[in-house]
């Protein structure tokens, strides 16, 4: 049997104040999380805002004992975007890359991670980014149990921790374009930071009142938050190593600890699900990905490998 | 002159864009290993060879796409399209996995490689490291650049540049996007498909038409009024605020296509080598025309005359048209 799954922290995709963040961070050094991953995923122009209480962060983090990671942008463009993300290399983290673009800078042989925004579908491409250094890869949420499960197998044989999308909202989009300032009638250069104003987005339902999306930035989100409640045995039994859980603004230091009760085994998936809704923007779960359904779906139960999958593992 | 770079879902729609002047034509294969996996479109393996022949003896280019990303355990399908290309005599590959990418240089050294847009490299740097990692010779840039940032990369890259100027507008980053398999499960990366027709269902409601996919309503038009197709990002969406002022609208587009003919004359200055249509979903009729179109627009540049007005505006989508993210305004 595999070792047991691990929690990892994602990069906050919202734009919070830097004294939100500095409490956020406080707090989490003491969770009962193994990995945090830092730094400014959606737009660079909220990085001045806060990029202040990284340093301090990642101290506290390390302390309590954390692996600590920094992260790329998720699109990276600007000539100064370029400088950043080339810099990232010299903090003296592991860089998580959400672009390809750090690859260009990372020198050959210094060891990165993979953060979910990377296109991370097959064993080959799998095997080139761990023969480039790779050491850590989060699978993109959209890919099902079979895909899962066979690069899992794969992660073990080399050496690679293997990480899922385990809690919140999902990253479905990336942009040049800026919804959020686009929402208040403003282009992206002249945004006036209105995404600050969301701290978990800003919910875009269809015309029939259903829920359906959300904006951050130039990002767009699911509004469920999706939640491998129902999946942990199933991912473990996989070869997942890591669930990655994604901050929200609520009550997060409560969801990692229930996160980690579960996959201990002292609370069952419905325990899980009931103490997650009440905290959750917008308060609906889902978990179709892993299951090959529609991303919105919520079983509320668990996926299985097919057969023939489960077969040549 | 700049290369046009014409789309052909059939083979009939491959020979009428060679016969209207299309320099390259790209297709697939009829399989998800493409990102138009449409029912009743692309080649088989004989149909490949033989327009790549046709267009041979016409003096054109036939590029394959082959720029989904492969699923795990199944890669062989897509490394066997790789090869299939390769003996059906195409000049080059369109890939966007990295896996992929790495055994076509491996196993297919011989075999051009282009860039598909889906990969989204969109700076210098990006576009760089798939050239010395992989040799790729040409890069699709992704429909979230303008025109001077365009130029400003062709500066620093020794690799050509390919730009879209026609057809359908992705607003989001390409491959980067889980939208449509939220809404159905089907998504471009992993089944070649967005918004896909098998998960479109159309009802006459309160004097309207709805369209909705995957059970999420993306738009409701007025009786008489075109209805454009219900791709998610072109829907029309409400979004509540906290102050009140609730704001319902096309959050991300309107439902508009690309028509960038005005701008052929600032983007062969910046450098570009090619200029994309998107559309190979579109019948031979409109392929035929578009090409013409885009080919008398070329020859006028050629020879420093004005580009012609606007002589495509009823072939575009909900008959409106935007140079999309080439205007900064557009952000």
């Amino acid at each position: 049997m595999p070792v047991a799954i691990d929690l990892t922290v994602g990069p906050n995709p919202f734009f919070w104040e830097a004294a939100a963040v500095r409490t956020f961070y406080q707090d989490l050094a003491a969770s009962p999380v193994s990995q945090v991953v830092l730094g400014e995923v959606v737009c660079s122009k909220r990085l001045p805002f806060w990029q202040d209480e990284i340093a301090q962060a990642t101290d506290a983090l390390l302390l309590a004992g954390k692996a600590v990671a920094i992260s790329t942008l998720a699109l990276v463009t600007l000539k100064r975007e370029r400088k950043a993300t080339a810099a990232l290399a010299e903090i003296g983290l592991p860089v998580e890359v959400n672009d390809l673009t750090a690859l260009h800078s990372l020198p050959k042989g210094q060891a990165f991670w993979v953060g979910p925004l990377i296109n991370v579908y097959n064993e080959g491409t799998l095997r080139w980014l761990v023969s480039r250094g790779a050491t850590r890869v989060c699978l993109p949420p959209e890919l099902p149990l079979d895909s899962i499960a066979v690069l899992a197998r794969l992660g073990r044989e080399l050496g690679v921790a293997v990480e899922v999308w385990g809690h919140g909202r999902l990253p479905l989009a990336i942009s040049g374009r800026c919804y959020h300032a686009r929402l208040h009638d403003r282009a992206k250069d002249n945004c006036q930071f209105v995404c600050g104003l969301d701290p978990d987005g800003r919910e875009v339902d269809t015309v029939d009142s259903q829920k359906f999306l959300v904006v951050n930035g130039v990002q767009t989100l699911s509004q469920s938050t999706a939640s491998m409640a129902y999946q942990t045995e199933a991912l473990h039994e996989a070869g997942v190593t890591s669930l990655r859980l994604s901050p929200q603004s609520d009550n997060f230091i409560g969801i990692c600890s229930a996160y980690a009760e579960r996959i201990a085994g002292r609370i069952t998936a419905a325990d899980l699900a009931a103490l997650l809704i009440p905290h959750v923007p917008g308060g609906r779960l889902s978990d179709g990905f892993v299951r090959g359904d529609f991303g919105a779906h919520w079983s509320g139960a668990p996926a299985t490998v097919t057969e023939s999958i489960r077969h040549d593992l | 002159m700049m290369e046009l770079v014409c789309p052909a879902g059939t083979p009939a729609a491959l020979r009428a864009a060679v016969e209207a002047g299309a320099q390259t034509i790209y297709c697939g294969f009829a399989d998800e290993t493409n990102a138009r996996n449409f029912p009743g479109l692309n080649f088989d393996r004989d149909e490949m060879a033989a327009g790549v022949a046709f267009a041979h003896a016409r003096g054109s280019k036939v590029l394959v796409a082959i720029n989904t990303f492969p699923h795990a355990g199944a890669e062989a399908i897509w490394h066997r399209a790789i090869a299939d290309a390769e003996t059906a005599g195409a000049d080059a590959v369109i890939l966007a996995d990295i896996g992929l990418l790495a055994h076509a240089a491996e196993n297919h050294p011989g075999l051009r490689r282009h860039l598909s847009v889906q990969a989204a490299a969109a700076n210098p740097d990006v576009i760089n490291f798939y050239a010395e990692a992989f040799g790729v010779k040409r890069v699709v840039l992704p429909r979230v650049l303008t025109v001077a940032e365009i130029a400003a990369i062709n500066r620093e890259i020794d690799v050509e540049t390919e730009v879209f100027v026609f057809g359908g507008l992705c607003v989001m980053a390409e491959g980067r996007c889980s939208l449509s398999s939220y809404a159905t499960g089907k998504s471009p990366n992993m089944n070649g498909v967005c918004s896909p027709a098998s998960h479109v269902v159309y009802a006459e409601e309160s004097g309207g038409l709805t369209a909705r996919l995957g059970g999420f309503t993306i738009h409701r038009t007025a009786k008489g009024q075109p209805a454009p197709y219900p791709t998610l990002c072109k829907g029309c969406f409400t979004s509540p605020s906290k102050t009140g002022s609730d704001q319902t609208g096309h959050v991300f587009e309107d439902p508009a296509s690309l028509d960038a003919t005005q701008l052929i004359p600032a983007l062969a200055h910046a450098g570009v080598t090619a200029l994309k249509i998107e559309g190979r979903q579109r019948s031979r009729a409109y392929v035929a025309e578009v090409v013409r179109s885009f080919r008398a627009a070329l020859e006028a540049h050629a020879a420093g005359r004005p580009m012609p007005e606007a002589a495509l505006a009823k072939l575009s989508e909900g008959q409106a048209a935007t140079t999309g993210a080439y205007a900064k305004t557009w952000r």
